[in-house]
């Protein structure tokens, strides 16, 4: 089942014409008649949850914010796409930017707002013409601009490039790099929703989230409800890097197993499933789970949370038995300390710790009080600073002491590593 | 985090009476009494106007046109990586090797560009024509292992692949 990529393999798939030819831009029309409220009730009934990694209820969001509130209000996609081993909503703006600008539209619509955002990484260059290009078929078609579709709706919408800051992936660190700041994030509450871009109301969306949109204001919520599993609705782009045969995007209903996905879509472990060493299932920054859970899991929030880990970006990470595991939370460990934004002092300093005795180890220097020194720090940065990027250093660390502990011990033990 | 500084030459440069005028529209992308918020797109195309870093005196140029004090646009250069503030070569060679790229095959990319390149990471060569750069997650984890040179992604690499693409560059 596709609906976010549905198009993706059309030729020209990134052009108004060929998406309007496959019904784009008329889930937008659709809206107009459903009208702003049951727009956002159809939104909610499908449950679809935030794909940036959050998994905050769409509809939920839109709800918080506060009508008839004399200020403006703001959309804002984030496409800053930047957790390791994500790289699903690059090919939604290289491949059919124009569903994301009609989710963006319809929220906008649903929601009152006239002004709109995309926060885009810095180095998706090539995408960033190929969504402006887009941007500039739709305010030529009166789809942007002040009477959008011939009627009295304003909604204008521009790009806004970042620069190279993991960190700006988190909603209010956007918020603070798209003012023109530092991208160090604000603490919450206040919540965006309330304050958000220039203290005004402001809903957050990762893109692949409003792609989703048009599909669901189409077909309905309950359609697309009823997709997936409870509490995890519809399908989900998984981003499969690593050891496996075909690595790529794939875009599943949620509740399918771990196992399927790997080796159906991905073209299997490299070397077989009994190859397979662990996986890390949410982006770098959720707790890596051995074979033997992968081999049962179901790829949905809830069974990763009850897993200990989480379901994240959707960025499925890989490791085949070949793999260092402490040399692979090493590299993780540097990537936190190098994003860390340096704001509260946990973060800034436990990230620095964390890589150095991980570097350490990594190297053959490591002793087993590194290894409870290690929990400690980790335990002094979860739920100690003002974003999830502490958590997010901690999750690689914490997740490999729990499921591979053994390999910390044989590594501090003999100089090396037990992969060889 | 980074520890980031910025490097005066004692010369300050300008935009062209056509990148002034871009440098209007792209105010007018934000709400009129909230200027700052074009910082980082008119840092951008300094950088890719200046010879692709950024000085200090390009900075301060920059927080002239803004109306920003000088600190906050070094606050913001010396966050965002993406921001030179050293002079690079003329090609910017960008090696991902973080966990999807590493898995498949970034140490090996590396040492293909070292050899090839003739220098270490985080160094230009002598004749400015390439400097060479580890860098972190770029988003395209699926297509690893892969680089950056300048605006446009290499992915898929393989040790000949990386030696035929330094080959070809113009």
């Amino acid at each position: 089942m596709k609906i976010v990529y549905q198009n993706i393999h059309l030729a020209n798939s990134h052009t108004l014409a060929v998406y309007e030819a496959n019904g784009g831009y008329q889930a937008v029309l659709k809206a107009f008649e459903l009208g702003s409220d049951e727009v956002i009730e159809e939104v909610k009934r499908s449950g679809i949850r935030g794909r940036g990694g959050a998994g905050f209820p769409a509809g939920m969001k839109w709800s918080f914010i506060p009508k008839n509130d004399p200020r403006p209000k703001y959309l804002t996609c984030n496409a800053d796409e930047g957790e390791p081993g994500t790289c699903k909503d690059r090919d939604i703006i290289r491949y059919d930017p124009h569903r994301l600008i009609e989710g963006m539209i319809i929220c906008g619509f649903a929601v009152g707002i006239q002004q709109a955002y995309i926060y885009i990484r810095g180095e998706f260059y090539r995408e960033t013409e190929r969504l402006q290009a887009a941007i500039d078929e739709a305010y030529a078609k009166g789809y942007l601009g002040d009477n959008i579709f011939g009627r009295k709706i304003r909604f204008h919408l521009a790009i806004h490039r970042g620069g190279g800051a993991y960190v700006c992936g988190e909603e209010t660190g956007l918020i603070e790099s798209l003012e023109g700041k530092k991208g160090q994030p604000r603490l919450k509450p206040p919540f965006p929703a309330n304050i958000g871009l220039y203290g005004c109301p402001t809903v957050i969306n990762n893109v692949e989230t409003l792609a989703s949109i048009p599909s669901i204001i189409e077909r309905g919520g309950a359609w697309y409800g009823a997709l997936g599993v409870p509490k995890s609705s519809g399908t989900k782009i998984f981003s499969v890097s690593g050891h496996v045969n075909r690595p790529g995007n794939y875009e599943v209903e949620l509740g399918i197993p771990m196992k399927t996905l790997l080796e159906e879509h991905a073209g299997g472990v490299r070397g077989g499933w009994g190859n397979l060493k662990g996986v890390i299932p949410g982006g770098s920054s959720s707790p890596i789970l051995s074979a033997e859970v992968c081999a049962t899991i179901t790829m949905d929030y809830d069974a990763m949370a009850k897993a200990g880990t989480m379901l994240g970006s959707g960025a499925v990470i890989v490791l085949d038995k070949s793999v260092c595991i402490v040399r692979a939370v090493a590299r993780l460990s540097r990537f936190y300390r190098h994003e860390s934004c340096g704001q509260c002092t946990p973060c800034r300093e436990g990230t620095g710790w964390l890589a150095q005795i991980m570097t350490r180890m990594e190297a053959g220097h490591g002793t087993l009080e590194d290894i409870d020194l290690l929990s400690d720090i980790c335990n002094n940065i979860s739920g100690k600073t003002i974003c999830a990027l502490g958590d997010a250093a901690v999750g690689p660390v914490m997740g490999a002491l729990r499921a591979f502990k053994e390999e910390f011990i044989y590594h501090v033990e003999h100089g090396r590593c037990m992969a060889g | 985090m980074n520890e980031r500084t910025t490097l005066s030459t004692g010369v300050t440069p300008r935009f062209s009476e056509e990148k002034l005028q871009e440098i209007e529209k792209i105010f007018q992308r934000y709400p009129a009494d909230r200027r700052q918020s074009a910082v980082m797109p008119i840092l951008h195309l300094a950088q890719r106007e200046f010879g692709g870093w950024l000085s200090r005196e390009a900075l301060d140029y920059v927080a002239g046109l803004i109306n920003m004090p000088p600190i906050r646009v070094y606050e913001v250069a010396t966050f965002y990586t993406m921001y030179n503030l050293q002079p690079v070569g003329r090609y910017h060679v960008q090696a991902c090797t973080n966990i999807s790229c590493w898995l498949c095959g970034s140490d090996q990319v590396m040492d293909a560009l070292k050899n090839k390149l003739k220098i270490g990471v985080g160094h230009t060569s002598e004749d400015k024509r390439f400097t060479l750069a580890e860098v972190e997650c770029l988003g395209a984890c699926v297509n690893a292992p892969m680089m950056q040179i300048n605006d446009d992604y290499y992915e898929n690499l393989t040790t000949d692949k990386v030696v035929e693409i330094i080959d070809r560059l113009p």
